[in-house]
């Protein structure tokens, strides 16, 4: 394999000699992941990766496809026609020669300073407005591996939506987030959650410091620390908060986060209100993250050049809209070295990932201890709603003690509690079946089968081998709306992201694999996806799949053969 | 033929250039073509950075390194701290409540119309369970918008009479990501000092320049309005560009007091400030049929920019929702952060809310029932030694403070503490309001915080009542 790369010994000056950003040119913005010069690139192939330093136990192969020149372009092209069309439509709207659909201020309030800047909404107005479609479709049933979609239709060029009273049934849902098909209604789960809804009702009305901290809450709190292997945790009622509400806590004035330049919105939010100072290292990339380290040590606060109190590192397990997975094993040796903590939200990658689903720190074989805040949410993988913080005892304890969340927030649920207790005893085989562990198998299996099948089908997909999250580039505009509806029509239901979820070109369609999905549903899927990329040509990748190389240390494979 | 001139011209500049170029003195030349270079080399350099002018050697860099001690990621905090020793409510919180092992009368739970155990909103909860499962997997945009959550944007739209509502999955994210997504860097929000950490949160992330009025006081709100108006006739350019926002709750949670509406319109119209009203503590509670402040008022809603509420209290559910003209609501779809990035609230909760808004719109009365039994207790209150009723008489969530503070917020604390520990052990259970002390802007005083519902029975008011005034004897005296 000419791929692999001399072992070099000194791990943090390099990547470790992984190669991340396969792509035929040999030159690219060093842009995303971490990506090191390749000495090797060649031609219509993916490098795959090599390993070195022993900090994986494991290839870690992740891969961005370079966009193509072409494609690119026409990107642009599009989003100039589409910026040209919008200017001409919003001067035929000024002059009432095209009808105005939008919501307007109230006659009384005209003179006031306007609520919204004109430009601000140009972008909603001419671009996301013809696409409208494909996003917030609502649905009428459990979220589970089918799921029925309420039919509605727009008059008026989708500023208004009527219902027309049918539903889709069955629409293969390839969109939630259900890795482990725990959103059920009835089973285990679901009879548990009744129970609880018959005995505590549905609120609480009031805080966990107050007289809002019910015995269900302690149960799932010791229960959520024993599954992730650390000495307390702390649950909390929305997963969204658990980030912004509870940074704050942890830093504040004089205390830097490094945060991932591709992380979620709840870390942002949390790091802003924190008050620290906030520096962004490129996505994945260790070595944009050793300098950001090394410089923030040796120079100190701006200014006043005191040291920093503390520093803070904040990264996700699974990237939610590039499909990888955080470079963990290279992150915790950086930390170590310079006494770094580290923020580790597991939302996408708890119950995903790891053997026995215990996420990223488990997929890669290291010891929870490593991580000093282990976060992760309760919607995904557990069908339930919230999230958590696990970690040293001291910690916790602080937490309860000084989280905004705790303080002036209602807390959790007692029914959406119960269903997380049932749920993470189910994957931990604490209910007497293995159930659960099959789930966490074939969710693997799932992914590896699906993202290998779109790639030999020629669509460039992102992220790494075994995340469920799998993104397929889309890049032009139109093709946002063409391949939602496309696919719906087909009864597959996805979500398409663009501008500005996404870089502005790098618009995509992103799959969530489930444990609940079969084999022929996938296979389904893969058709009609098939079928939708040749309609919409989506087949970009100029890179042929080695079928040998593809899969060289398929773990359920080896679990299979075991038996 | 001009043409023809202008060429011949041109082209005679272009000869004159060449010559001169061949003219000039060598030195000259040298010159001007290192200016050209160092301007280019100032083009194409690296942005000038401080740091990297640092003429530390590596090795000094690492000891650098390897002296930093940080400070420990959380500070240690002693094991008796109250938060490490919450209550424990096994059971449901409602009426009656068991804390603590021990069986009381709930005076603590913002359960103000007694929803939390109600059969009717178990029943549609369980229905909802049966049909859609327990959690959402995803966020409003991506599937996780369900019927019934159109349905409850409906039915708030309705019932508060205005033209739309939005919900949120979490009542503390309602207000604090309603706020940001109007309010940038650069505009202006008047604020009451004493307005409710959501409230806070929801202003700090908006990064706007903020002003604090005192609590509920029209003339000092006025004084900051005009002091705003002399500076925008100095910068007329700026004033046409920056928005005002008026920011204010219907009943504080952290005082108890309602706010001035009708006064705070008329302002609103005078100095052109939109008013965000926080409603948690009011709707559900205030008015006839419970639809909160502007209905205890009479005030027209559509004078109300947004209004805010969560629905964890009079409804007894999760979440929390916005409501008001379209044209405001209609933008936190794809600019409200808690809407926008978190998953949607699980469809059993909106069920929940839905029946109970079914109840308070099939019970018009509890409101009447709930406000006789605000006043009574409030009545019953009135007159013990040492403490002071702090909320007005409708409030179902008043404060006792203590008359004379022991000098330091600990002991005051403390003290509080016994009382409620003392009549949590003749079964009535109450609490103290919780602040974060370091994080408050306006941190309210300590104080006991007394929930009445419409469960309580008169006779269970009064003898809470005679409790607390018979606990304040026995500790503050």
């Amino acid at each position: 394999m000419e791929s692999k790369l001399a072992p070099n010994g000194d791990i943090y000056s390099t990547v470790n000699g992984f190669m991340e950003k396969a792509h035929s040119e040999g030159k690219v913005a060093a842009r995303k992941n971490g990506f090191v010069k390749p000495a090797f690139a060649q031609n219509g192939k993916i490098l795959h990766v090599a390993q070195n330093g022993g900090l994986y136990k494991k290839p870690f192969n992740q891969s961005f496809e370079e966009t193509p020149m072409l494609v690119a372009v026409l990107t642009y092209m599009g989003y100039g026609i589409l910026t040209l069309f919008g200017y001409l439509r919003d001067f035929l709207r000024e002059w009432k020669i095209e009808k105005c659909h939008h919501a307007t201020e109230r006659e009384e309030q005209k003179d006031f300073v306007p609520l919204y800047q004109d430009f601000e909404n140009f972008y909603t107005r001419n671009l996301y407005m013809r696409i409208r479609d494909s996003w917030n479709r609502p649905i009428c049933s459990v979220p589970g591996a089918k799921f029925d979609v309420m039919e509605r239709v727009s008059h008026d060029y989708n500023w208004t939506f009527k219902f027309t009273g049918t539903v889709i049934k069955d629409v293969l849902n390839m969109g939630s987030y259900n890795y482990l098909g725990f959103a059920e209604s009835q089973g285990f789960c679901a009879n548990a959650a009744t129970k609880a809804t018959i005995q505590y009702g549905v609120g609480v009305c009031s805080t966990r410091q107050e007289i809002g901290n019910l015995d269900k809450h302690e149960e799932l709190e010791k229960l959520v620390a024993r599954f992730l292997g650390v000495e307390a945790a702390m649950a909390f009622g929305m997963g969204f908060a658990t980030n912004s509400m509870n940074i704050p806590a942890l830093v504040g004035k004089g205390c830097l986060i490094l945060s991932d330049e591709l992380n979620h919105a709840s870390l942002v939010l949390g790091a802003r209100l924190s008050g620290a100072t906030i520096r962004v290292f490129k996505h994945n990339n260790m070595q944009s993250l050793d300098k950001l380290l090394k410089d923030a040590i040796v120079h100190g606060q701006p200014r006043t050049r005191r040291p920093w109190k503390k520093i803070l590192i904040v990264v996700e397990g699974i990237y939610s809209m590039e499909g990888s997975i955080v470079r963990l094993p290279e992150i915790v040796a950086l930390k170590k070295k310079y006494k770094a903590y580290l923020y580790l939200d597991e939302a996408h990658s708890i119950g995903a990932l790891g053997p026995s689903g215990r996420g990223v720190v488990e997929y890669f074989d290291l010891s929870p201890e490593d991580v000093d805040v282990m976060m992760g949410t309760f919607t995904k993988s557990f069908g339930a709603a919230g999230g958590y913080i696990g970690g040293k005892k001291e910690l916790v304890d602080y937490l309860r003690s000084h989280s905004h969340s705790t303080v002036y927030a209602t807390s959790m649920s007692a029914p959406i509690a119960e269903q997380i207790i049932a749920s993470m005893k189910c994957i931990m085989g604490e209910d007497g079946t293995t159930l659960g562990q099959t789930r966490v198998q074939q969710l693997a299996a799932n992914t590896r089968y699906f993202r290998r099948r779109l790639k030999e089908m020629g669509f460039i997909i992102y992220g790494n081998d075994d995340s469920p999250v799998v993104p397929l580039m889309l890049y032009m505009p139109a093709k946002i709306g063409a391949f939602g509806r496309e696919m719906l029509k087909r009864n597959v239901g996805v979500v398409v992201v663009g501008f500005p979820a996404t870089p502005i070109i790098e618009s995509r369609a992103r799959f969530c694999v489930s444990a609940a999905h079969t084999r022929e549903m996938l296979d389904t899927a893969l058709k009609v996806i098939g079928e939708v990329g040749d309609l919409l040509q989506l087949k970009y990748s100029r890179h042929k799949l080695d079928p040998l190389l593809d899969c060289p240390f398929d773990e359920t494979l080896n679990e299979e053969n075991k038996d | 033929t001009l043409g023809n001139k202008m060429a011949t011209g041109q082209q005679w500049v272009l000869v004159e250039m060449v010559q001169a170029f061949y003219e000039a003195p060598a030195y000259h030349l040298i010159l001007e073509g290192i200016l050209i270079l160092w301007i280019v080399r100032l083009l194409f350099s690296k942005t000038y950075k401080l740091q990297e002018r640092s003429d530390l050697t590596e090795k000094e860099k690492e000891e650098l390194i390897e002296e930093w001690q940080p400070e420990p990621l959380v500070p240690p905090i002693s094991k008796d701290h109250p938060a490490l020793n919450n209550n424990i409510v096994s059971g449901p919180p409602t009426h009656n409540i068991v804390v603590n092992g021990r069986k009381c009368i709930n005076f603590a739970s913002f359960n103000f119309l007694g929803l939390l155990d109600n059969e009717r909103v178990k029943n549609v909860a369980l229905a909802s369970l049966k049909k859609y499962g327990v959690g959402t997997c995803g966020p409003r945009g991506f599937y996780g918008t369900f019927d019934v959550h159109l349905e409850l944007e409906d039915r708030i739209a309705k019932f508060m009479r205005t033209e739309e509502a939005i919900i949120y999955s979490y009542g503390f994210a309602t207000i604090a990501s309603a706020i940001p997504a109007y309010s940038k860097r650069g505009d202006l929000v008047f604020v009451d000092e004493a307005a409710c950490f959501a409230i806070q949160k929801g202003l700090q992330a908006s990064r706007s320049n903020i002003k604090y009025f005192k609590h509920n006081d029209v003339e000092d709100l006025e004084r900051l309005l005009k002091e705003q108006q002399l500076e925008d006739q100095k910068n007329p350019r700026k004033a046409r560009v920056t928005r005002r926002f008026l920011v204010v709750e219907g009943l504080y949670m952290n005082t108890g007091y309602i706010c001035p509406l009708p006064e705070l319109v008329k302002l609103k119209y005078k100095y052109k400030v939109r008013i965000f009203l926080e409603e948690s503590l009011s709707f559900g509670v205030l008015g006839e049929h419970g639809r909160g402040v502007t209905e205890h008022f009479g005030v027209n809603i559509n004078d109300i920019d947004l209004i805010s509420a969560n629905m964890e209290n009079a409804l007894a559910s999760i979440g929390g929702f916005c409501c008001g003209r379209s044209f405001v609501i209609d933008h936190q779809r794809l600019s409200g952060q808690g809407y926008c990035f978190s998953a949607s609230l699980p469809p059993m909760l909106a069920s929940a809310a839905i029946e109970a808004l079914n109840i308070m719109e099939d019970n018009p009365d509890i409101f009447r029932v709930l406000r006789q039994k605000c006043q009574r207790i409030h009545c019953a209150l009135q007159g013990i030694s040492g403490l002071k009723v702090v909320g007005d008489s409708f409030c179902p969530a008043i404060h006792l403070v203590l008359a004379r503070s022991r000098g330091l917020r600990e002991n005051d604390v403390k003290l509080l503490q016994e009382i409620v520990d003392y009549c949590m052990k003749q079964g009535i259970a109450l609490t103290q309001a919780h602040y974060l002390d370091k994080e408050e802007k306006a941190l309210p005083l300590p104080s006991v915080r007394v929930v009445t519902t419409i469960k309580l029975t008169e006779e269970e008011l009064d003898k809470a009542a005679a409790l607390i005034k018979k606990a304040a004897e026995c500790i503050l005296h």
